[in-house]
């Protein structure tokens, strides 16, 4: 049989596994896909068909051989560009380290995804060197949003929101800073998942902010994050904040509903601010899980402003080479801002990271009390390509800054979110953060899980060709 | 950050470009001095956050 090029990562590990299709079949279905509709999308900025090909055929051959078929056997996944691919020079969406030599390897992720049976089909775009929410970049062009060509994905993980909500593969790798998974999650209309910050390896990709980089999956369902985060899982000497805790699968714990757990709402700086739509999404789920009285996220607005000073003085200290001999090779946007980070002072950097503590222990104290917070991913669903601005309570304000204000303190205190997708009659899709306690991603997951279980938080199929 | 004035930020980028060995062309200049604005004001919001002398960074975070 022939599976659609919209089939779920789990469909298609069911079927391969059972013999009624082969990896090799899936693989040139994701191909196809790709030709047809990625120059639409403007999502894949590499594809490796060769070795996808070898990599499937081998596959079978091995399951046909009496091998047990792995976890995400015959799932073709793609990575943000940032990821080492071995072969490619890893442009992390700049023009500059296109002239990089190739990479010798695969990223860790890359690696423990395929040990898992997966395979690699090619790299997505991204904003420049992941300082960006949008999804746009000016030496590739912008991601394109399946749900509307003329609107962003979001960022900086575009060309990964972009390919899974366009149904060119079922799986994609993203980074996240300070919402570039959440982000494009949300624009697109997907479940993404930012795991706690040290849960994976980081290894094989190229940096932005050390102190605040996470990586993890964007997917179609919540089976489908947790079959990928299962297979990823697990320590990794070669990233130092990866950390060395047992592993702790989720997939046979998703559909374990949600019975004992207390869910709260964010409320205060994470309603001011959000679109109509974001808080009726928010209110869905809320009603949903059966979530009680608000909580407020102390000092939200301090966290966000500290995880900015942080991105933009860490960003210019590692392109501060680049800045001083190639500054105009970068994107305009992204050179303004890092150079404008290199003449920071420092006392004000540390009083961020030594806020940064005290605000991490805050929301560890609050999570005493819940086991679930929802709060809006974005402010508003997808924005126009090239808007520069919105209106906010009748003003019109900034549109870039803005778009990460509800992503950006989670990340800051490292907390597990799944960010899950939901679609508002005759509206664009929006996300809401799921977010846990440090290192219970399970937990998030089960509630994300629920959430698509009533019928709230789903992925709608665009209107692509097919 | 209100009684900074536009020259203060260009001649404190002026300076620290020159430290750092940067180069920042006059057409780059607008947009790099209001980003250091921005810059600068939330992080003396951060800042003006009390903390005690005790307080440790996490500059090398871990939950």
């Amino acid at each position: 049989m022939t599976l659609a090029a919209w089939a779920m990562a789990s469909d298609i590990v069911a079927n391969v596994a059972a013999g009624r299709t082969s990896a090799l079949a899936v693989t040139q279905t994701a191909l196809g896909a790709i030709a047809r509709n990625n120059p639409a999308l403007n999502a894949f900025t590499d594809v490796v068909a060769d070795r996808a090909l070898a990599r499937a055929s081998a596959l079978d051959a091995s399951i046909m051989a009496g091998t047990a078929p792995g976890p995400l056997a015959g799932v073709p996944f793609a990575v943000k560009n940032l990821f080492d691919v071995a072969g490619l020079p890893t442009r992390a969406g700049s023009l500059i380290n296109r002239d990089h030599p190739p990479a010798s390897a695969d990223a860790t992720l890359i690696r423990r995804l395929e040990t898992a049976g997966a395979v690699l089909v090619g790299a997505l775009n991204m904003g420049e060197y992941a300082y960006d929410f949008t999804g746009e970049n000016v030496h590739d062009g912008p991601s394109r949003n399946p749900h509307d060509l003329s609107r962003m994905t979001g960022g900086s993980s575009g060309g990964s929101g972009g390919a899974v909500a366009g149904g060119l593969v079922p799986l994609a790798l993203g980074s996240d800073t300070n919402g570039s998974i959440r982000v494009p999650a949300s624009f697109c209309g997907l479940f993404g998942l930012k795991p706690t910050y040290g849960r994976l390896s980081r290894a094989g990709t190229f940096p932005f902010v050390a102190s605040l980089d996470h990586l993890g999956p964007l997917a179609r369902s919540v089976a489908d994050l947790a079959l990928a985060y299962d297979a990823m899982q697990g320590f990794d000497p070669a990233d130092p904040v990866c950390q060395d805790r047992p592993i702790s699968p989720t997939f046979a714990e998703i559909g374990r509903g949600i019975g004992g757990l207390r869910v709260a709402v964010a409320g205060g700086y994470f309603r001011r601010g959000a679109s109509p739509e974001a808080l009726a999404a928010v209110r869905a789920c809320a009603e949903a899980l059966g979530a009680g009285e608000d909580v407020d996220v102390p000092e939200a607005a301090r966290a966000r402003a500290a995880a900015f000073v942080i991105t933009t003085t860490e960003g210019a200290a590692l392109h501060l080479d680049r800045l001083r001999t190639r500054p105009a090779d970068f994107d305009p946007a992204v050179r303004d801002r890092l150079i404008a980070g290199a003449l920071v002072p420092a006392p004000l950097v540390v009083r961020a990271h030594k806020f940064r503590r005290w605000y991490a222990e805050r929301l560890a104290d609050l999570f005493g009390s819940v086991d679930v917070l929802l709060a809006p991913a974005t402010p508003f669903s997808a924005p126009l390509i090239g808007q520069q601005t919105f209106m906010l309570d009748g003003a019109e304000v900034p549109l870039r800054p803005n778009i990460g204000i509800f992503t950006q303190p989670i990340s800051f205190a490292g907390l597990p979110v799944v960010a899950v997708p939901i679609c508002l009659p005759g509206k664009l899709p929006i996300g809401v953060q799921v977010i846990a306690a440090p290192w219970r991603e399970d937990v998030a997951l089960r509630a994300a899980a629920e959430l698509e279980r009533a019928g709230v938080a789903a992925c709608r199929r665009p209107s692509l060709e097919d | 950050m209100q009684d900074v004035t536009n020259d203060d930020l260009d001649a404190m980028a002026t300076a620290g470009a020159r430290v750092l060995g940067l180069s920042i062309a006059p057409e780059w200049r607008p947009a790099i001095l209001a980003n250091l604005r921005v810059s600068l004001t939330l992080g003396l919001l951060v800042a003006e956050f009390e903390l005690p002398d005790e307080a440790e960074p996490a500059m090398v975070f871990c939950i």
